[in-house]
């Protein structure tokens, strides 16, 4: 038999039908929704009459724009309640099991996924948001989709997709201290740039990728859609059944030993032939920070912004657009640089591990004056975790706060902004103009660059911590 | 159900020759509490078109009277980063009903022709050459024959085809829907369900 990619052996598997010269209808094993992509789609089967076709392979939360503060008191903001109102309504009308807001199992849709044992390897998995790439750290064939499409996986549980391109990109060698999963994917993001892989499905591995833990395996997937993946994901290991096997709970049905004597469907076959092929030392990587205003222009921390002859010229001019709104110079170094803001959190970097790493810098240290800092977890598994670390503690006595879990100031729907023109340094994983409230600078990076920025005050080389 | 059919798209222009235009500019994330499709074209571009105070910025091409049409063309790399399909909706309830750049994201494209948006992919030449005609003749018109996968200048002749999936481009001709066609082999998806 020809040598196949993980990514084929799945998505074969999972193909209803071809179309002639078409897409595949490809069977969706797990829907996630929430509350912002999802009204319009539960309306359009109200318009048409129909139903939810298997109402049990969705799973809802509320994330996008709920308050991280006195959850248990009604939404303030009269158009978020209406959406969370419409999602829980949506999802008691269909039968479709909901982790509304207080829930003990609320949070960011692609933390809870994972952490309740409902992402696995080997599934197809479609949530109306571009993040699921996430849940590919399982080895499973996870992607984000419209509101149209939301609708027809609904209605028919199966989705329409003509199959992408596939990349590999290999991160061998080891990494060097203070550098993490987060350093990893930026790097390679301010490589190919934010288009390098539109068309691909990437499967990450090398010997870094392997040393991995799932959270950073999460973070890994999470941000391909960063570099224009449709998604990407890594081949299930031991480090994977670890994981599975030590969940607290299972969904019914479910057992994490079932790939036991199977291993071979979750590999790439040796000789796989992928349509691109990069490969990167992670012995180079050094913990890294963004300086413009998509996730590309990302630079390692002790670096310069480029100068304009480094920049090709049909790029110059969205450069300095870029550099203009963030307050930049090309040429400037960002070491030492005042922040106002730091903001720990999203399904990018608000796992357990993330708070971990901020509160090993943090311990025993005070914020710096003039910093607003957001601790947000992912979760409320997350938060619940963190309390009985006692990183909660560790937090306050420094002088920072654990909020309630929920997306937040990641693209900042709810009441947690950033002010027009403030510098903050931000774990999440988008830098837009504008994405973290109108007018707000964000500087992407590690929960360890977050944390030598909070106690700093200014753009910090976190090695400088790490003894 | 069915939408409006894609035919013969003769327009003006709108000229926006910047690269990577994510969705977070098209239509930021604090508009996009509304439970229905429609209305978002209001706020489109919206830190782009008005400042601050909410006053219009007259610099923006949207706010220059001169510029109009039906087709936006845009510099490389357009709609990238979420997957929000309000941006679709935005662009789409503006008017706007085929956008034209060298690059598009995927998530972007998908949802544009899901809802009667066409993207039109041409080469880089090209689009600079378009930016420039239209920057400097706001009169400038363009078709797109969608049947022959053809964009033209008129009257000049420029022309150059793109690509589209056929089964995409059935879709649009006809108005036909995803759904629909989904739907119609309900049986066939429910078999292979029992049979996994
Ligand atoms: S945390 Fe941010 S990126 Fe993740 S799902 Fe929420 S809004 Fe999207």
């Amino acid at each position: 038999m020809e040598p196949k990619t993980l990514f084929d052996k799945i998505w074969d598997s999972h193909v209803v039908q071809s179309v002639e010269n078409g897409p595949d209808i490809l069977f969706i094993d797990r829907h996630f929704i929430h509350e912002v992509t999802s009204p319009q789609a539960f309306n359009g089967l109200r318009k048409r009459g129909i139903s939810v076709l298997m109402p049990e392979r969705t799973l809802a939360t509320a994330d996008h724009n709920i308050p991280t503060k006195d959850q248990d008191k009604p939404i303030k903001d009269e158009l978020s309640r209406n959406q969370v109102d419409r999602l829980t309504e949506n999802c008691r009308e269909n039968g479709i099991e909901y982790f509304g807001l207080n829930h003990s199992s609320n949070g960011i849709v692609h933390v809870i996924g994972p952490e309740l044992g409902y992402t696995r390897p080997g599934m197809t998995i479609v949530c109306g948001d571009s993040h699921t790439s996430t849940h590919g750290a399982f080895g499973a064939v996870a992607f984000g989709i419209g509101t149209s499409e939301v609708e027809m996986v609904l209605a028919t549980q199966c989705i329409l997709q003509p199959r992408p391109g596939k990349m590999r990109i290999t991160v061998n060698g080891s990494l060097g201290k203070g550098v993490s999963a987060k350093d990893v994917i930026m790097y390679i993001i301010s490589r190919i740039s934010t288009g390098g892989a539109t068309g691909y499905f990437v499967e990450y591995a090398g010997s870094v990728i392997r040393g991995l833990s799932m959270e950073g395996r999460m973070t890994v997937c999470n941000m391909s859609i960063e570099m224009g993946a449709r998604g990407g994901l890594i081949a299930p290991d031991d480090t994977t059944m670890k994981y599975l096997r030590d969940l607290p709970s299972f969904p019914e049905g479910f057992s994490p030993d079932f790939l036991h004597g199977q291993w071979n469907d979750f590999q790439s076959d040796p000789g796989a032939v992928f349509d691109r092929e990069l490969e990167f030392d992670g012995s180079l990587i050094r913990p890294m920070i963004t300086y413009g205003t998509n996730p590309g222009m990302g630079m390692a921390i002790d670096d310069s912004i480029p100068r304009i002859n480094d920049i090709k010229a049909e790029d110059t001019a969205s450069f300095l657009k870029s550099l203009d709104y963030m307050g930049f110079e090309p040429g400037m170094k960002l070491l030492g640089h005042p922040v106002d803001y730091v903001f720990v959190g999203s399904c990018t970097n608000g796992r357990i591990e993330d708070l971990r790493e901020f509160a090993r810098i943090v311990r025993g240290k005070k914020k710096a004056a003039g910093i607003n800092a957001l601790i947000v977890p992912g979760s409320k598994a997350v938060e619940r975790q963190a309390v009985s670390e006692g990183i909660d503690i560790i937090l306050r006595e420094a002088g920072f706060e654990l909020r309630q879990p929920g997306c937040s100031s990641c693209l900042a729907m709810n009441e947690d902004k950033i002010p027009a023109g403030k510098y903050a340094v931000s774990t999440t994983n988008r830098n837009f103009e504008g994405r973290q409230g109108p007018g707000a600078r964000t500087l992407l990076a590690s929960p360890l660059v977050a944390a030598a920025a909070a106690i700093t005050g200014q753009i910090t080389d976190p090695r400088e911590f790490i003894i | 159900m069915p939408k409006e059919k894609f035919v013969l798209l003769e327009s003006t222009c709108v000229p926006l020759p910047f690269e990577n235009i994510d969705t977070d500019q098209i239509i930021p994330a604090r508009f996009l509490s509304a439970t229905s499709r429609e209305g978002f074209g209001e706020n489109l571009f919206r830190d782009w078109r008005y400042d601050k105070s909410g006053q219009i910025k007259a610099d923006f091409v949207l706010n220059n009277p001169a510029f109009g049409g039906k087709i936006l063309v845009t510099g490389k790399n357009f709609g990238s980063g979420s997957s929000r399909e309000h941006a679709v909706w935005a662009i789409y309830d503006y008017g706007f009903r085929a956008v034209v750049s060298s690059f598009f994201a995927d998530i972007f494209r998908n949802n544009a022709l899901n809802n009667g948006l066409l993207p039109v992919v041409v080469p880089e030449k090209f689009l600079e050459k378009l930016l420039r005609l239209i920057g400097s003749d706001p009169f400038q018109k363009v078709s797109i024959d969608l049947e022959n996968q053809v964009i033209s200048v008129i009257p000049d002749g420029d022309a150059v085809q793109f690509d589209i999936n056929p089964y995409k481009k059935e879709c649009l001709l006809k108005g036909l829907d995803d759904i629909d066609y989904l739907l119609s082999r309900k049986d066939l998806i429910i078999a292979f369900e029992s049979s996994k």
